[in-house]
């Protein structure tokens, strides 16, 4: 049992002595990137080899142990956030960085008899794309050498079934702080840190929290928003996965804050591991005292209850979030009363997003001053990003605000791929807005974003190349978003069915220059008339390409062209004059008689007739039907 | 309260709850579709967007009015944003409105035309017609449902059932029930509200006119109408009439000009109830046994009862309502006096209600395979049978109804508003405990529109405590505090339908108006001030019938004749099986 502070810095201590008589630590990347590329075998495979050569030995055995020996810890951790280049093995304290480590093969025998006589195993270390030089220890690898960890500072480090391994790197420490301080003070800290919600809009926490706090009710509520929905994002996850406790930590000084005794993790069931992860959690903190009654002394009481969503991206908005949880449809709610009003069951409620709450800890241990020092006097503090799409770095990165794009796609995702054009960068999911090439020093802030029609969004941050076109990137988030409206207002619902059924038109050839206008109208009205966040930023996709693609959608609309070459239904088949041998077959399979020509003469493809179905190119023999874009 | 500017206009505030209730207070009439102020908050048709100067355009009707806003409802952004809106929901929407049953009363409609929608840029693109669904007495066609939600607050607020529900999401999403299930085979106790507060042609009535025209058409019957109490009240309506004139003589005129072979007045088979009634809660409070003793007249309180509180059955009147008293009295004694047999006779029944539709179809209601009632028709339908025959309703003159079942007095016809049975119960209740003469028939403490309303009566030193509810959510609230022991009571009324019969859902359509209702119901009291009398127990032809046939009150003729039997239904609620609507 936590009953004290005192008690957080003897584990803090036992635990690091304990690390210190380990020959080494070897941190196996159990984040979902990793996982998928069968992390989780290499993970068994190093404990099997330790196991065999009789290294293997645990945190309690070394707690128990003398002195320094030759035992090795092996511990799954959460992302470590270079997924491109996973499954990822770290060995601490060197902090050598293995990728690619295959279960089965020599690998994992390399690595521990490396680390036995303290050498590097090259072929697995980082190689720099372009020179070749083998960089071998994870800080100096670009891709982490310029993000700066505050809310991952844990994550793929700590063991997150370990509360010890938490309270080793200085967890509950922002709590026992917060617990100190009179709860109207705390409030005061995360206003004056000026934390903004991480979860997209960029909403000052510190702001709910003080809404909340100024309410006189029986009971309030905190809830911890994990509906993390944007597609290829995992931020929350990662967090979620990987250091739970910090965000059971900033529900706490929350909870504390605002005067809640309940709180609610909402998380969607498709993160099974976080589910379980969650509830782990919460037991392991509610076996240690702090979570229940008269957590460290201080007479505050806190417990916290996993919900699990059904997997629907509206639910991330705060009132149809609450319904949720009160059982009923997740379906917005008209506003005001705000949940910090009039949430949860009617009570004050303070709902803050995963990534928001794990910065709560830290800006209680380390000081709001530091918290102010890293990113902008806007925005201060830092933003997680799933960095994906045609960089050749991809993965779960950090940066503080402010860093521009230029920074974020060339030092730390390396470029675009095979040396290929940059063309734009997709922000913020579905909710979010295209840049182009020339917003490459655009400052990556809340309020920067805001003004070039893009949003932060959650964090998703997919990078485009000359061969993403760009009216499909907006057709696929419209589908999206057409698919996940609840359905509840006008604008949202069949505002966005009609923006999808006009960008589907364009993509299949059938848009016309009204059209471009049509969706500039019902975007602008979707953005103004709809209840909540979801439709308000639905167009943002649509309307920032047609802002800053116009070319391309006209290119669609009137040459019938896809210059990006991806749009199926935007190209021709013709057929070349070279490769031709006149001999009949496709003119017998066309089904609308678009093939004409005569004996030794090359055949021609009739355009007006041609319905795309590519009977022709799948039965000439000469590879003559070309397809042009 | 302080004070806002709406176009430039100074308006005081009085307590209203948000901006839209302030602006429609100032006399500009702000659209909505899914906005009911006898609802909750749904905000789900942007119509009712206002610019505030300093927020920008926000929803009047969540928007809580602050004093000094500078409120403009008209702008160019404004004008643009709402046509678009409109646009949108006709995008889809089943725009065959010359076949639609709700044409001219139907809000999509009204306000497309009002803002000029005459070029819809989006194409008509309803990849599936969804199935329409006939199987209850309201015909449900989501084609034509916009998706107001209306309906489902309707069934879960007011009438505390929950019929109703959103399923799916974008726009793929529906208003359905439980598993997509028939209307017949859910919880639906055919009150009809969602109907009545359906705001498009997604939810009618399904009209049974072309059955009345058969048996007028038809020699060999003989067709006898009755006409229920708040009919006469609101017909005038469909005829440009203001709500509460009461027009019964014209409606006589109307249904003999129609056909009709005898027409009676239903207020007389109330004055009827209203003797059985008083005399079994009498018994019953001698006895101190089944009591509360609640009302029976009304049939969708009588099935919610069946369903969802089946110990309560025996509490409930065994009385049958004033239609299936009517229609035992016309089958099994009027038929004899004009020597013909049950089946010779067509009894219609005009109704400002859809739940009587089912009742009449009841097996109880059927003595040897000849139902009591043959056809019900509600106020709408027979409107337009009027406008059908070209018949001038305004002009037409009065004519007296048939006897003997046309006599009736002012408690039979105060039948048709909250409150009305209890009052004519009390009327014949007081003289029969107290042994004197009432002299002011005015029972004020039972009149009024508050939902749920008790008072205790002392008659002659014996203390009764009454209720009168409406709406069967507040019903539900009654019977929960019942089944707790909270509360107690000696007689409740229960209506279904918000303000009783004259909110029936056969009603001319008001989108559920408390104003109309009201003034519809001060129209029966008026009817109940100018007619000559006004207790039951006074009514010559009801002692009459008495006399020659019934021979008293509670007596083994009038039993037979005039009372029925309840029996348990499964419900979604209580997971019994036999869920349904089966009459």
């Amino acid at each position: 049992m936590i009953k004290s502070r005192q008690d957080i810095l003897e584990i803090q201590k036992s635990y690091g002595q304990a690390l210190e008589k380990a020959k080494a630590r070897l941190v196996v990347c159990a984040g979902p990137g990793c996982v998928a590329s069968g992390s989780l075998l290499v993970y068994e495979a190093l404990v099997q080899e330790l196991k065999d050569r009789n290294l293997y030995t645990t945190v309690d055995c070394l707690l128990e142990a003398e002195d320094e020996h030759d035992g090795m810890l092996a511990v799954s951790s959460g992302c470590q956030g270079f997924c491109q280049l996973g499954p990822l093995v770290r060995i601490e304290p060197e902090g050598i960085l293995y990728t690619k480590v295959k279960a089965d093969g020599d690998d994992i025998a390399e690595i521990v008899d490396a680390v036995e006589v303290r050498a590097v195993v090259t072929h697995l270390c980082y190689h720099e794309p372009h020179t070749q030089k083998i960089v071998s220890k994870e800080e100096e690898i670009p891709f982490y050498k310029h993000q700066t960890r505050v809310a991952l500072a844990n994550c793929g480090h700590v063991d997150p079934q370990d509360i010890r391994s938490y309270i080793h790197r200085g967890g509950y420490q922002g709590l026992a702080n917060a617990l100190e301080l009179t709860p109207a003070e705390v409030v005061e800290r995360v206003l004056e840190a000026n934390l903004r919600g991480r979860g997209g809009g960029g909403f000052p926490a510190g702001r709910k929290w003080a809404i909340a706090a100024a309410q006189e009710s029986d009971q309030k509520y905190m809830i911890c928003n994990g509906d993390e929905g944007d597609p290829g994002a995992f931020m929350d996850r990662s967090i979620m996965e990987g250091d739970p406790h910090s965000v059971i930590e900033g529900m706490l000084i929350a909870g504390y804050a605002i005067g809640a005794s309940e709180g609610y993790i909402y998380v969607r069931a498709e993160y099974p591991l976080a589910v379980q992860r969650l509830r782990q959690t919460i037991k392991e903190a509610t076996d240690h005292g702090l979570l229940g009654a008269n957590i460290l002394g201080s007479g505050f009481s806190f417990t916290i209850r996993v919900k699990e969503g059904a997997g629907a991206f509206v639910c991330g908005e705060e009132s149809a979030l609450i319904a949720s949880i009160e059982g009923d449809r997740g379906m917005s709610r008209p506003k005001p009363p705000f949940p910090a009003q009039s949430g949860l069951w009617g009570k004050p409620t303070v709902i803050n997003n995963v990534e928001t709450l794990a910065n709560v800890p830290q800006i209680l241990t380390k000081g709001v001053k530091w918290f102010r020092s890293i990113g902008t006097p806007e925005s201060p503090g830092t933003k997680t990003f799933a960095l994906t799409g045609e960089v050749e770095n991809t993965g779960l990165i950090e940066v503080p605000m402010g860093q521009t794009l230029e920074d974020i796609v060339f030092t730390i995702g390396g470029g675009i791929r095979d040396g290929r054009k940059l063309k734009g960068v997709q922000i913020g999911g579905p909710s979010g807005g295209c840049l182009t090439e020339s917003h490459r020093d655009i400052s990556v802030d809340f309020d920067s974003l805001k003004k070039v029609g893009a949003m932060m969004g959650s964090g998703g941050l997919v990078v485009m190349d000359e061969n993403t076109c760009v009216v499909e990137v907006a057709r696929f988030f419209m589908n999206f978003i057409q698919n996940e409206s609840c359905g509840k207002c006008t604008f949202c619902r069949e505002g966005t069915l009609q923006m999808l059924q006009i960008l589907q038109r364009i993509v299949d050839g059938h848009g016309t220059l009204e059209d471009l206008d049509l969706l500039v109208e019902v975007g602008e009205a979707v953005q103004l008339g709809s209840l909540c966040g979801l439709g308000k930023s639905a167009p943002n996709p649509v309307l920032s390409t047609l802002a800053n693609f116009r070319d391309e959608y006209i290119s669609h609309v009137v040459d019938k062209r896809c210059p990006s070459g991806v749009c199926h239904n935007l190209r021709r088949l013709v057929i070349s004059e070279e490769k031709c041998r006149s001999c009949w077959l496709c003119v017998k399979v066309c089904p609308v008689n678009a093939i004409s020509g005569s004996r030794k003469e090359p055949y021609k493809i009739n355009q007006e007739k041609c319905i795309k179905c590519d009977a022709c190119l799948s039965v000439c023999k000469f590879g003559a039907i070309e397809e042009v874009y | 309260m302080g004070w806002l500017l709406v176009n430039g206009m100074s308006v005081a505030l009085n307590g209203e709850k948000s901006l839209l209730e302030v602006v429609r207070n100032a006399g500009v009439d702000l659209p909505t579709l899914c906005y009911h102020p006898e609802l909750s908050l749904h905000g789900a048709c942007r119509l009712c967007m206002v610019e505030v100067e300093g927020r920008g355009v926000v929803a009047a009707c969540h928007t809580p009015p602050e004093s000094g806003m500078v409120v403009n409802t008209n702008s160019a952004v404004l004008r643009r944003l709402r046509k678009i809106a409109l646009e949108l929901l006709l995008s889809r929407h089943d725009r065959e409105c010359t076949s639609c049953l709700r044409s001219g009363h139907c809000s999509l409609q009204d306000l497309s035309n009002r803002f000029g929608v005459s070029d819809l840029r989006f194409k008509q693109e309803r990849s599936e017609h969804l199935p329409i669904d006939r199987s209850s007495i309201l015909v449900r066609d989501p084609n034509k449902c916009i998706l107001c939600g209306e309906c489902v607050r309707m069934c879960g607020e007011i009438q505390g059932i929950g019929v109703y529900g959103f399923a799916h999401r974008g726009a793929k999403m529906q208003v359905t029930t439980a598993f997509q299930q028939d209307l017949a085979n859910t919880d639906c106790v055919h009150c009809g509200q969602c109907a009545a507060i359906c705001p498009t042609g997604a939810l009618t009535i399904k009209p049974q006119v072309d059955q009345a025209w058969r048996a007028l058409n038809d020699p060999t019957k003989t067709v006898v109408f009755q006409v229920a109490p708040a009919v006469r009240v609101s017909l005038g309506e469909e005829f440009g009439m203001t709500p509460g004139e009461s027009t019964m003589g014209q409606l006589i005129s109307a249904l003999r000009t129609l056909g009709a072979d005898k027409v009676f007045d239903t207020a007389f088979a109330a004055d009827l109830t209203v003797l059985e009634e008083t005399e079994e809660f009498l018994e019953r409070v001698s006895s101190g046994e089944r009591l509360p003793q609640f009302t029976s007249c009304c049939p969708a309180w009588v099935k919610y009862a069946e369903q969802f509180y089946p110990e309560f059955l025996p509490h409930l009147s065994s009385c049958r309502s004033p239609q299936q008293m009517m229609g035992s009295l016309i089958k099994k004694f009027y038929a004899k006096r004009l020597e013909k047999g049950p089946e010779d006779i067509y009894m219609i029944s005009v109704m400002p209600c859809t739940a009587k539709k089912f009742e009449a179809s009841r097996e109880e209601f059927t003595t040897d395979g000849v139902p009591d009632v043959d056809l019900v028709l509600t106020t709408q339908e027979l409107a337009r049978m009027i406008k059908e025959a070209g018949i001038d309703y305004v002009n037409l003159p009065e004519t007296p109804p048939d006897r003997p079942f046309g006599f009736v007095t002012g408690a039979g016809v105060i039948f048709g508003v909250t409150g009305g049975v209890s009052e004519a119960v009390l009327r014949l209740g007081y003289e029969r405990i107290t042994q004197s003469e009432l002299e002011d028939v005015v029972f004020e403490d039972v009149r009024g529109y508050s939902g749920m309303r008790k008072w205790e009566v002392d008659l002659g030193g014996q203390s009764l405590t009454l209720g009168v509810v409406h709406g069967l959510a507040n019903a539900k609230a009654v019977l929960d505090d019942l089944k707790a022991g909270k509360v107690h009571f000696d007689l409740i009324e229960v209506m279904a339908c918000p303000g009783g019969c004259i909110g029936g859902a056969g009603q001319p359509i008001s989108n559920v108006s408390r104003k109309v209702r009201q003034e519809r119901g001060a129209g029966l009291y008026h009817d109940d001030v100018v007619t000559a009398v006004h207790k039951s127990q006074q009514n010559p032809d009801v002692l009459e019938i008495y006399e020659e046939w019934l021979t008293a009150p509670g007596s083994h003729t009038a039993h037979e004749a005039l009372h029925t039997t309840y029996r348990e239904r499964g419900s979604l609620w209580n997971g019994r099986a036999g869920v349904g609507s089966k009459a």
